[in-house]
Order: structure tokens, then sequence, then C-alpha cells
């Protein structure tokens, strides 16, 4: 009885419920900005790589290898606190949606540069020989067949990315933990914290069975 | 009677691979309307001739000329226009798994030679028609047996209305029963006068449809002559050799 | 240009703070240690539970999966370390660390065994229960050998997610790798603590990445 008193009094519940509503919204809307944005960049600097200038390729690599080596937090402290004393006050939504898109970039990048040198030389030769340029091949023939490859893992990057969100909590921006850690501190109840893991699991557990039912469909090519 | 044009000359080729040439001074002429069939052993460089005729290998040295044009000197920008006079049929197929039949054979249509929908779409049928698949233009790539999949392949180079069709090994990737279907197309193919360079080991084909034969060995032009002088008469021991091997259905015997 | 080295590059600044964060790159370390030990044994198991015949186990299994790789990180970290002391369980940062991580990970890498179990062949089992090996021990000496062989790339990227996943726990004041650096940044209010502890972060992941990245291609252009 203590215990529903604690992390599941209907009171608290009730008054918190339209602030976590409206925190549910952040959380998706950075995450669809953040979703968009990173594959888009990924995905065209996986095509600008094919074009094999050398010195392009080394910036990419290196991009790609330290946006998945660093920790996503230290990044954001960085941005956050670096760029406010170089004068420059980003928001904190703003820093988040860079540095996950960034991350997002970096790790759909190396998915679809994988997908495309998986890609049989015969398909690129194939389009070459019937008169189409090397961005005509790439674009309707090679990167669709990329993309397809990169499907299973892309979607599981995309919800470890978009889960990356919650900490805006730590730089203030008002999506679902941070409001919900605040409104437990105001309540003294444990209750917010319950509703915020609940918050998460209605927009992830579709996401995560989404993604079972994705690897099943496309097996082949992790 | 006019003379014959040379639809496609090669003079000189030479093409290394780093350290390893792989061609050493390749001659050869094909006339319009000819079928030329290449033979020799695995690893002669028969398909490294074939892939430098429409440049997807950059030869070392030499020049080729697709009706009369010298195409190994022509920049970059302009391969593309190129290539659409030069037809190539792979072993492997290579169609585009992720579009149906009838997009692969529109897709260069659409995109290289800048046909209209409407127009590339009939013209795909037609192709599609004269390789006996007119019924299959919906279905995709993979629901096709490898000989389908093979014609698919020749209808969509055939659609841009080449001046030359390049084939590399077109059937050795295919079940024995599947043969037939694929050489009978290349069959109408030469009677409607499309000038041909073949690679390939079906010696029977080639006894019917080949007006010349030209025996690769080592990356030169060993031996060449009508077929019933390369297969009846072959001067060369290495020809000889080649020819029991293959007759005895061990073609990849001699790959080193 | 001066003040953007100044803010982000000041090598003074970082001379002055580097044995506060090399103390906490060894309490990073202490942490991946313990963290990624549990992470593995915790997803083996649940692997394991999630492919048994015996319904209710592999359901539940199944379901303890998906539960904790709905949740990001962070929310159980905050749960664990805020929101049990309401029921009377106060744990220490460390452990609450320990046993946030151990949820997320332990779900992350029993997906990785998962998949990598499933890959081996049918006629492997059969063939080690037909020379009479028990099912412990085709499990042990046949079956997860060539498992963890077919996933290894993925136990080794998983392995790098989780040592930057413990960055986290400087958010409930863990002095580990990252709290220090943003110490002695709120210290000397200057970024350039972070930059090195991004530089340590590199130092020990860079490695791990090339590895993953040459890895991955390999399997996959042999396919
Ligand atoms: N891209 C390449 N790089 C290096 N060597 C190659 C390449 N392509 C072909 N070769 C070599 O060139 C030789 C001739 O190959 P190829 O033209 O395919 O012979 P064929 O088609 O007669 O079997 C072989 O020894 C092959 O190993
Ligand atoms: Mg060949």
């Amino acid at each position: 009885m203590r215990f529903l008193e604690t992390f599941f009094n209907g009171q608290v519940i009730l008054n918190y419920l339209p602030d976590l509503v409206h925190a549910m919204g952040v959380t998706l809307g950075l995450a669809a900005a953040t979703i968009v944005t990173g594959i888009l960049c990924g995905a065209a600097l996986a095509c600008l790589r094919v074009a094999g200038l050398k010195v392009v390729n080394f910036f990419i690599i290196v991009f790609a290898d330290i946006m998945r080596a660093l920790p996503p937090l230290v990044l954001i402290m960085i941005l956050f606190f670096g760029m406010s004393s170089l004068g420059l006050n980003l928001s904190g939504w703003t820093v988040i949606y860079i540095v996950l898109s960034l991350v997002l970039a970096a790790f759909s990048e190396e998915i679809f540069w994988g997908g495309l040198t998986s890609i049989p030389a015969g398909q690129w030769e194939a389009g070459r020989a019937t008169g189409l340029s090397r961005a005509q091949t790439l674009f309707h023939i090679t990167f669709p067949q990329a993309a397809r490859r990169g499907i299973p893992p892309l979607v599981n990057r995309v919800l470890a990315t978009t889960k990356l969100t919650a900490l805006g909590s730590v730089i203030g921006v008002k999506e679902i933990l941070s409001v919900s850690s605040s409104a437990q501190s105001f309540s003294g109840s444990a209750t917010p914290l319950t509703m915020a893991a609940i918050a998460y699991l209605i927009i992830f557990i579709p996401a995560v069975i989404l993604s079972h039912w994705i690897e099943r469909r496309y097996h082949f090519a992790t | 009677m006019t003379k014959p044009r040379t639809m496609l000359e090669i003079a000189g080729l030479e093409k290394s691979f780093g350290e390893v040439q792989v061609l050493k001074s390749i001659d050869l002429k094909v006339q319009e309307g000819e079928l030329v069939f290449v033979i020799g052993p695995s690893g002669s460089g028969k398909s490294t001739m074939l892939r430098c005729c429409n440049r997807l290998e950059e030869p070392t040295s030499g020049s080729i000329f697709i009706d009369g044009q010298r195409i190994t000197d022509i920049p970059h920008r302009d391969l593309d226009r190129m290539r659409l006079k030069v037809g190539m049929v792979f072993q492997g197929f290579n169609l585009y798994p992720q579009m149906s039949v009838l997009k692969n054979v529109m897709l260069a249509q659409v995109k290289a030679l800048k046909r209209s929908k409407a127009e590339a779409e009939a013209r795909a049928l037609e192709m599609l028609d004269q390789v006996g698949l007119k019924h299959k233009a919906g279905a995709m790539p993979a629901e096709l047996s490898g000989g389908q999949q093979q014609r698919v392949a020749i209808a969509r180079a055939l659609a841009l209305d080449p001046q030359v069709m390049l084939f590399d090994e077109p059937t050795s990737a295919l079940d024995p029963e599947l043969v037939g279907s694929v050489l009978k197309v290349m069959k109408g193919l030469r009677e409607k006068g499309m000038t041909m360079l073949v690679v390939s080991h079906e010696m029977q084909f080639a006894r019917e449809a080949a007006d010349r034969v030209v025996f690769m060995d080592q990356g030169y032009v060993a031996e060449q002559g009508t077929p019933e002088e390369i297969f009846g008469a072959p001067k060369s021991e290495r020809l000889k050799t080649f020819l029991s091997r293959v007759s005895h259905g061990d073609v990849e015997a001699e790959a080193d | 240009m001066d003040t953007f080295i100044q803010t982000f590059f000041n090598i003074d600044i970082m001379m002055q703070a580097f044995p506060l964060l090399m103390k906490g790159a060894v309490m990073t370390l202490k942490l991946c240690a313990v963290v990624i030990l549990c992470g593995l044994t915790g997803g083996l198991m649940l692997a394991l539970a999630a492919l048994s015949p015996r319904r209710f186990l592999r359901w539940s299994a199944i379901g303890f999966i998906d539960l904790f790789r709905a949740l990001p990180p962070l929310v159980l970290l905050v749960f664990v370390y805020s929101g049990l002391p309401f029921a009377g369980i106060r744990l220490a940062p460390f452990w609450a660390v320990v046993i946030a991580f151990f949820l997320n990970n332990s779900a992350y890498f029993a997906e990785v065994f998962r998949a990598g179990i499933n890959a081996v062949p049918k006629g492997q089992t059969e063939a080690a229960r037909a020379t009479g090996l028990s099912g412990p021990q085709t499990l042990i000496h046949v079956v997860l050998p060539q498992a963890i062989r077919n996933v290894l790339p993925d136990l080794l990227s998983n392995t790098v997610e989780v040592v930057k996943l413990t960055s986290l726990a400087s958010v409930v004041s863990l002095s580990e790798l990252l709290y220090n650096a943003n110490m002695a940044r709120s210290v000397t209010y200057n970024s350039s603590p972070l930059v090195l502890a991004a530089g340590m972060y590199l130092v020990l992941l860079w490695p791990l990445v090339r590895v993953v990245s040459r890895y991955q291609r390999g399997l996959s252009s042999s396919h």
C-alpha cells in the first residue's frame, strides 16, 4: 500500500499529467528532428564517400570515428558550456539536436557505407555499361540496395539515439525526464519518475516491437 | 556492294594490373553484322579485353574504335554517351534486384538516353517480347530463372540501340537446360544483323553461328580463323590442348 | 580564433586538471569492468532463458529484454538513484549506476547473444547430441563458441556503447571522468578540461571503433 502511495500516487499523477504530456511532445519533436537530419546527413556523407576523393574521405572517416567513439554527453557539455563562453548562447534544445544529429549521421554513414561496399561490383558495372553516370548508378541502383541492407542496424541505431534525448534533462531541455525530475523534487514523491518511465515505454515499446519485426523481415546482413 | 564497315577495332591493346601484364598487344576487327567468338583458357584475358571495349577497364595503351570513332581517348565526361553504343551482357546477369523486369529495361533509357517514360516502356516491352519475356515484365528478377534473367539483361542492353554487343560468358552461370533459350536469342540477334563479340565456351554454338573464332592465350590473340579452321584444323599445340580439354568439359582446368 | 583556442584548448588549464581527470578515468575503468562483466553474464543468462523451451521462462526473459531496451538508460539511472530511496532503498552512486546499467546492458547483450545462438545451424546441436553430449555440454562446447564467433563484432560494438554509457554516471555525482572534467570546468570557467576528457575517451575508444569498423566491413564483403 505504501508502495502504491509512493510510486502511483493518484493526486500527483493528476497534477503533473498535463506537463508530462507536453514533455512527451518535446521528446517526440526532438527525436523526429534528429532522425531526419541524422539519416539524411549520414546518407549524404556515404554517397560523398563514393566519389573517392582522398582528403574528403579522410575527414569523413575521422568525423564518423570520433562521433562514434565519444560519449554524447561529453559532446553535449562541450557544446553547451564552450559555446556560451565564446558568447554564442545555444539553447539546450539546439545543443541536443545538433549533437544527436551528428552522432546519428556518423552511425548511419557507416551503415550506408557498409551497405554500399557490400553491393556486388556487377551492379555498378551494369549501370555504367548501360550509359548511366556514376551519380545516376549510385542514386538509382546501388544506394537503394545499400539502404535496404542497412535497415535493421539503422532502426536499432535510431532507437538508441532517440533514447538519448533524455540527456536533455542535464542541460534543461523540458523533455520527459527533466520535467518529471523536477516534479519529483517539488512533489516529494517518486510518482513522477514512474510516470516518466511509463511515458518512455509508451513511445519506445512499439518501436522495439517494430524493430523485432523489421529484423525478422530483413534478417540478412546486419 | 560497298566495303563492309568495321564496327569494332582493337589495335595494339595492352593492359596491366600493377606489375602484371594481362593483355599484350591485342589486334582484332569486327565488321558490321559479324559475330566473332572468343575462346581461350581461364585467365587468358578475355574478360579484360571485352571490358576495355566500353572502358569498364582503362587500357594501358593501344586504341579501340567503335564505328570508326576512337573511344580510348575520349574524356571521362563523355564515357556515358559512348557506352550507350556498346551493349554488354555479363556472366552474372547483374539485374537490379530492387526493380521489376520492366524497370530494369527502362532505367537507362530514361536516365541516360533521356527517352520519355512512355517511349521507354514501349521500347522495353518490345525488347522483352524479342527475348520471349514480355509476360514477365512485372516480375522481380529474383522470381526468374537464370536463363530468363540473362534474357532480360540482353533486352536491357538492346533497348539502348547499341551498335555493338559484347557478351562475357553469357551462359556459363546457367544450368545446362537453360542455356538453349539464351543462345536462341543470340542467334536471333545475329539474323537481325547485330554486330557481336562473344566470349563463350559453347563450341557447338560457335560452329553454327560464328563468322570467326579467336583463340586467346596468355594475353595474346594466339590464333584466329573461321570455325572450320579453328575447330577442324587447329595449328598451335596450345589450341589443340585447349580444344581437347573443352570437349572433355574441362574448361577451367587451365586457370593459373 | 585565439579565444576559441583559449576556450577549448587551454594547455595550462588542461595540465592543472590532468591529475583530477586521471583519477576520474580510473573510476571510469573500474566502473566499466564491473558493468561489462555484469552485462555479459546477465545477457548470456537472459539469452538462454529467451531461447528456453519453457514458455513462462521464455516470455519473462523476452519481456525483461524489451522493457529495458525501451527505457533510456539515464531514466533507469535516475529512477534507481532518486526513486528507490522513496521505497527505503538508498544506494551509493556507484551501485546505483551498476544496477541501472546492469538492467540496460544485459538486455542489449542478450539480444546479441540470442542472434548469435540462433545463427548456429540446428544440425550442430543434433550432431552433438547424437554423439552423446548432454544439453549443457552441447551448449558450452559446440553452440556457444560458434555463437560468440558469429557476433564478436556486435559484442565489441556493444562494449564500446557501455563504456560511453558510463559517462552518464556523472549525472548522479559519481566522480568518474566526465564528472571530474565538468567539475574542473566549473572551477576554471573554461571548457578545456571537457576537451581533455574527450581526448581521453578517444584514446580508449577510438581503437575499438576502428576494430569494429574493420570487422564489420570484412564480414559484409565476404557475403
Ligand atoms: N581488377 C583486376 N585486378 C588485378 N588483376 C586482374 C583484375 N582483373 C583481372 N585480373 C587478372 O587478369 C587476368 C585475366 O583475367 P580475365 O580477363 O578475367 O581472364 P578470362 O576472362 O580470360 O578468364 C587474370 O590473371 C586475372 O587474375
Ligand atoms: Mg572471364
